[in-house]
């Protein structure tokens, strides 16, 4: 099933975009499988990707984990390690 | 409960009174505002840039705030957050908090600015003589966060 993924900071800048529709193959079932899967998809994302402990995920805009399975959501975030305030 | 997240200045007095206005109730409001700073770590800062993630933000604080509402008996909350380009000298977060007693609103204003820190999806990019780059986290503002989950306060 498709899904949107949206990067935020470095990490968008990184990618080299905002947001993108996706289709995770089989087999890619958590949030850190998708990251797995992610950082194969070229040069920019495996920049982007290089540092996977340091960046941080929300499924449909709540905080998730590296474990967390990403079935059923329809929107997925990565950023890294939030500075407001 | 007022939440917002907007590129224009906010004036903080009128946000304080507009949260007592008509009412009798309120003895204490505790009004927080975080202002970009001139200089971080000795290094002078020429502006910066708060991105944010539309949606997850404010859900993300007005979860807090609700978090707030269940440790602290509060009579009224206002948190605002700007985003885009600010110079230093501009004020970047506001935080106000009501109660009946002074305790209460101080200790959920802090406690809402620790995890505001900390999970709300906001980035700091800051433009140096010579550079920009982001802000990297900062391990105090975890270890200020991590602090309420014990559920005692300070």
């Amino acid at each position: 099933m498709s899904m949107k993924v949206l990067y935020f900071a470095w990490v968008r800048e990184r990618v080299g975009k905002a947001e993108e529709e996706i289709v995770p193959p089989e087999g890619v079932g958590t949030v850190a499988e998708l990251m797995d899967w992610l950082a194969g998809r070229g040069e920019e994302y495996a920049h982007a990707f290089e540092n996977r402990r340091v960046i941080r995920a929300a499924l449909d805009q709540a905080h998730a984990r590296p474990d967390s399975p990403i079935a059923g959501a329809r929107e997925i975030a990565f950023f890294p390690p939030m500075t407001g305030g | 409960m007022t939440v917002r997240i907007q590129r224009e200045p906010f004036d903080a007095a009128a946000e304080a009174k507009a949260l007592t206005a008509g009412r009798t109730d309120i003895g204490a409001v505790v009004t927080f505002t975080g202002i970009c700073r001139g200089s971080d770590d000795g290094a002078p800062v020429a502006a910066m840039t708060l991105e944010h993630y539309p949606g997850m933000a404010e859900a993300e604080i007005e979860r807090h705030v609700g978090e707030a509402g269940t440790r602290w008996p509060l009579l009224g909350v206002t948190v605002i957050h700007r985003v885009g380009r600010l110079l230093p000298g501009d004020d970047i977060v506001l935080v106000v908090t009501a109660a009946s007693h002074r305790g209460d609103a101080f200790a959920a204003a802090e406690f809402l600015m620790d995890w505001l820190k900390t999970r709300a999806p906001f980035w700091k990019k800051e433009e140096r003589p010579g550079a920009t780059g982001w802000v990297a986290a900062r391990e105090a503002d975890d270890t200020a966060a991590a602090r309420w989950e014990s559920g005692t306060g300070t």
